[in-house]
């Protein structure tokens, strides 16, 4: 049984005096600290702390051989902590910063939203001028204080499409990543979007003390909580800026491209836009008038056409469809089919070479009826069962080719261009459809669509004599950390290497051959293969087009250009395509009539375009 | 039986005021101390003063819930409760090991976790209740002393094993209850207990030297006691008390003469004479100015700007009287520290009305409780203790302490409400 002890009903005053007591003794603590201890209202109150976020310098950009396309400028920013704004004489702010009182207020009120005491950016990119004179009087205005930032600069001017630019960062992207604030410059396009996370580096962040007067008293705890930025990486990339320049210029006053790659490894040599503009442009604080002057420009001088437009491809697809027709056994390199020159039908011949040519003289002849009939016999070929099946076999293998999709590397904004489906065929002609109703896809027209890469990067393909590296812009890193693997993938066309050959004959013989479409682009010395393309489109006169590599014992460049509305493909693509070669190779060029011609030539497109 | 229509005139009015008051001081200080980022409603539900007003609610659901059971259901269900937490805790230990992560948490989907640490203590209380609550037991009896012991040593040894070292102290609390109810021994244990904290409290507010002539002194006093009681002369005591003084300054110049730079830094680091700015002490210098920037008044409600920075990572949950004490000033610490100290009086006061056994035992339980939470958690923020993370009652963020200790108040209120009802 319990012993019942009345006696310890009074340990509850010891326990009570317990609690007491050492309730007191935190009370006594605590006075000490709050009220007697001046010290620490001291820290607190006179020195406000301020978070300095450190940037790092974004990674600087090489072109192949070590020339720098893209540099660093320090700018600065002018910070706010809104919470830490007292007490300044509002006007004679506004006057030293050139602003509206309302902008002033306006712009406060959007910081204050974004935090109180998180420094924003009140206003940006002041140039070194006028930071040396508003930081002179900077210690009247509490709150406020300079943070120094870096803006890009392109010392050459070129490849603006390619590059990209940066721009501050917007809501998306700060509720997507925590590692961005209000404020921060990202990639906006080209490769300094797709390669934002390595060039950007890793942000620090410096503490410092700042007095009642604004003024910085030094490091917070020795910086013991500093923590410093690690600049972003360096890019190499395989583009040659010396021949990207020399394109830029063969370009002037033509709209169009030329995509040059490199075949062995598919880096992009060059990636020429027209028409182009200056990549300072879009840098500081003209940005914004100068992007919406780019923008509403009719030529649309924004838009990467080396990957966003799609073209048909014209005569330059009838290697495709003679690679396609040869591996599906369809036909030989002996194979001949007549040709009655305009007279023939259902397609007839641009061409008066008369006869009937094999594989290699209808490439050097561009002979429409042949490539109509190796497309038919191949669609048509008995082993496939019917039409329907061969065509898909067609379309397969120009899957393979590259064409019809997206190679989905570090090119921003690639389109896939169209190769059309079986599908589509039976739908607008209700299933009943055959060889002739899609006659003109055997020679590079009707629906189909490429972009300037897919066609380049069919040269490269045809250069290496099966494969291709999926083109990309990437070289090395600065780090030398290993580029995405995807971009060192060889892909297999599943097209043996012989049927190329023939194919690489005939394309020499465009240059070299007594009736070649592209003899007078003949490049002294240097064996090349090319093959024209005068491609008939909805929006006036055709466009000229031409694609080549060289040389053709060991090609070094592959690349495809296409001049809108320049008619044919000899009178200005294939001409522009041998300077450039010529000019990769060699490093420069004789025949300086055609290239001063070709530099000098401006299409007048009131007249071409409908 | 309790009329259940007469409950709100039966509940013990002071004691509730005191815990809506200082529920009331928390949400508010959680609003505050989240107010870093831009402004915000304190009902948004994104920040944390809006997830613990949804905690407040549902503690206050359940503690009305409480109010309407029969009073007789947790002496009963005690020792299942027990069990269950005990399972909680044992369970949490096994998850925790298998995935590699935090081992205080049950993750229960949709963001919510449930700490049974925070549920253990209240397991403990009823289980230690009901079993001293019987009319068998006797702490006199060494049987009943070591079921009692077991009845605690065990959720502490699993708490202990989550590395939740702070949790694990709460169990320390229930001395309180084993000195109420007569144990041998536990009265010298505890006054040792709060004599070494003194100690320790008393090393931090005077230099350290000043404290090592203290200790020589009294201890040289002891030692001449017991030679005085052994009859041997005066002198002998004079000469142990200047040979112990002559060691205390060989001491104190060795320590600030003889050794290294580093290694007297080393040894001031060990004893917690320098602060360890990048651990530990980081936090603590940080929570102490905010705390003694606040002044006599403070800097007012939502001003304060120590407390806004990320300085203190836990500022809203632990360290959440740094912003009492910076933004309510030493007014502020005051009021709540008035009110912690009035609600534990007055816990142990109506313990000490109560008929039955149980509601005793749990009502000292309790009150050990809240007692250790809000003077570990308290006096890390000041300094007094060392840094260990337990949560303030009723004041920090987090639902599991808000429930567990609404649940543990609520139950209480629901005894002693029903205590005329016990014959």
């Amino acid at each position: 049984m319990k012993t019942v002890n009345r006696n310890l009903a009074k340990r509850q005053y010891v326990v009570i005096g317990i609690f007491v007591v050492i309730g007191v003794v935190y009370l006594l603590k605590l006075f000490s600290l709050q009220v007697l201890d001046k010290s620490l209202k001291q820290s607190a109150d006179n020195n406000v702390l301020r978070f300095v976020t450190q940037y790092p310098a974004r990674g600087k950009v090489f072109d192949r051989n070590g020339e720098l396309l893209v540099y660093n400028e320090a700018v600065y920013d002018l910070m706010v902590v809104p919470g830490q704004v007292k007490d300044i004489d509002t006007l004679e702010f506004c006057r030293l910063l050139g602003l509206e009182p309302e902008v002033f207020t306006e712009r406060l009120v959007k910081a204050r939203k974004y935090s109180r005491v998180k420094a924003s950016i009140f206003m940006s990119q002041i140039p070194k001028e006028d930071y040396a004179h508003i930081g002179e009087i900077l210690y009247r205005y509490p709150g406020f204080y300079f943070q120094t930032r870096t803006l890009r600069h392109y010392p050459m001017a070129i490849a603006a499409h390619t590059l990209g630019d940066i721009g501050e960062v917007d809501q998306a992207q700060l509720e997507r990543d925590p590692y961005y604030k209000m404020g921060d410059y990202v990639g906006k396009s080209g490769i300094e979007k797709y390669y934002e996370k390595e060039l950007r580096g890793k942000k620090g962040l410096k503490v410092v003390m700042v007095d009642v007067h604004n003024r910085e008293k030094g490091s917070y705890l020795d910086g013991l909580l500093d923590t410093l930025p690690s600049p972003g990486k360096d890019l190499y990339l395989g583009l040659d800026a010396e021949l990207q320049a020399y394109g830029e210029k063969l370009m002037h006053g033509k709209i169009g491209s030329i995509v040059a790659i490199e075949p062995k490894t598919g880096q992009i040599l060059a990636f020429v836009s027209s028409p182009s503009y200056d990549p300072n442009l879009l840098v500081g604080r003209a940005r914004g008038t100068n992007f919406a002057a780019l923008l509403n420009d009719p030529d649309k001088p924004l838009i990467n056409r080396a990957v966003s437009g799609t073209y048909p491809p014209g005569s330059t697809f009838k290697m495709v469809n003679g690679l396609i027709a040869l591996q599906s056994g369809s036909i030989t390199p002996a194979t001949r089919f007549h040709c009655n020159g305009p007279g023939t039908t259902p397609i007839k011949c641009t061409h008066h070479h008369g006869g009937s040519p094999d594989l290699a003289n209808a490439i050097e002849n561009s002979c429409n009826p042949y490539f109509y009939e190796a497309f038919k016999t191949t669609i048509n070929n008995p082993k496939f069962g019917n039409i329907k099946k061969g065509f898909e076999y067609w379309r397969d293998m120009t899957w393979k080719l590259g064409l019809g999709h997206k190679f989905d590397t570090d090119i921003p904004s690639e389109l896939a261009g169209n190769i059309p489906t079986r599908e589509f065929y039976d739908k607008i002609y209700r299933g009943s459809w055959n060889s002739v109703t899609i006659r003109s896809l055997g020679i590079g027209q009707g629906e189909i669509l490429l972009t300037p890469l897919q066609l380049a990067n069919i040269a490269a393909t045809i250069a290496n004599e099966g494969y291709y590296y999926p083109p990309h812009l990437i070289r090395a890193f600065g780090d030398s950390t290993a580029i995405p693997e995807k971009m060192t993938t060889r892909i297999e066309t599943g097209i043996e290497r012989r049927h190329f050959k023939v194919i690489k004959a005939g394309m020499q013989s465009v240059f070299e051959g007594s009736h070649g479409t592209a003899r007078s682009s003949k490049i002294p010395g240097i064996t090349a293969g090319g093959k024209t393309g005068t491609a008939q489109n909805p929006h006036g006169d055709n466009h000229s087009i031409f694609i080549a590599f060289a040389p053709v014992e060991d090609p070094q460049i592959a690349l495809s250009i296409i001049i809108e509305n320049g008619g044919y493909g000899s009178t200005w693509a294939a001409p522009i395509a041998s300077l450039m070669m010529e000019k990769y190779i060699r490093g420069s060029t004789e025949r300086t009539a055609v290239e001063k011609r070709m530099m000098d030539g401006v299409i007048n497109y009131s007249r071409k375009k409908k | 039986m309790t009329d259940r229509n007469s409950i709100i005139g039966k509940v013990d009015w002071p004691l509730l005021l005191m815990y809506f008051a200082l529920v009331l001081i928390g949400w508010c200080n959680i609003y505050s101390a989240g107010l870093s980022e831009g402004s915000h409603p304190i009902y948004d539900m994104s920040q944390f003063s809006g997830k613990q007003m949804i905690w407040i609610g549902v503690s206050l659901l359940l503690g009305f819930i409480i109010l309407l059971l029969d009073a007789k259901f947790f002496d009963a269900f005690a020792i299942w409760i027990y069990v269950i937490v005990v399972f909680l805790l044992v369970v949490v230990l096994v998850y925790g090991k298998a995935t590699k992560g935090a081992t205080s948490w049950i993750n229960l989907g949709g963001g919510f976790k449930l700490q049974p640490s925070e549920f253990a203590k209240l397991g403990t209380a009823l289980a230690l209740s009901s079993y001293l609550g019987r009319y068998d037991v006797d702490l006199k009896n060494r049987r009943t002393r070591l079921i009692s012991y077991a009845i605690i040593l065990v959720p502490a040894a699993l708490v202990l094993l989550q590395n939740d070292t702070g949790s694990a102290l709460v169990f320390a609390s229930f001395i309180f209850v084993l000195y109420r109810e007569g144990m041998p021994g536990a009265g010298a244990l505890m006054l040792i207990a709060v004599g070494l904290v003194a100690v320790f409290v008393l090393t931090l507010l005077w230099t350290p030297k000043v404290m090592v002539i203290v200790l020589g002194g009294l201890l040289a006093l002891t030692l001449a006691y017991y030679l005085l009681n052994k009859k041997k002369g005066l002198w002998t005591m004079v000469a142990v008390f200047v040979a112990f003084s002559a060691f205390v300054f060989v001491v104190d110049f060795a320590f600030y003469h003889i050794l290294e730079d580093h290694q007297r830094i080393r040894i001031e680091v060990l004893l917690g004479l320098k602060e360890d700015l990048k651990g530990a002490g980081y936090n603590l210098h940080q929570s102490k100015i905010a705390i003694g920037s606040g002044g006599f008044w403070g800097k007012g409600f939502l001003q304060g700007t120590q407390t806004k920075y990320d300085f203190v990572p836990e500022q809203h949950t632990d360290f959440i009287f740094c912003t009492i004490g910076e933004e309510g000033g030493f007014k502020g610490s005051l009021v709540v520290l008035l009110l912690y100290i009035g609600m534990l009086v007055r816990i142990i006061r109506m313990a000490e009305r109560q008929r039955s056994d149980f509601s005793r035992v749990y009502g000292y339980a309790i009150a050990g409780i809240l007692f250790v939470h809000v003077a570990i958690n308290i006096g890390m923020t000041i300094g007094l203790v060392p840094v260990i993370g337990i949560p303030l009652p009723f004041l920090s963020y987090g639902g599991s302490s808000m429930l567990a200790f609404s649940i543990m108040l609520a139950i209480f209120v629901k005894q002693d409400a029903n205590r005329l009802n016990v014959l």
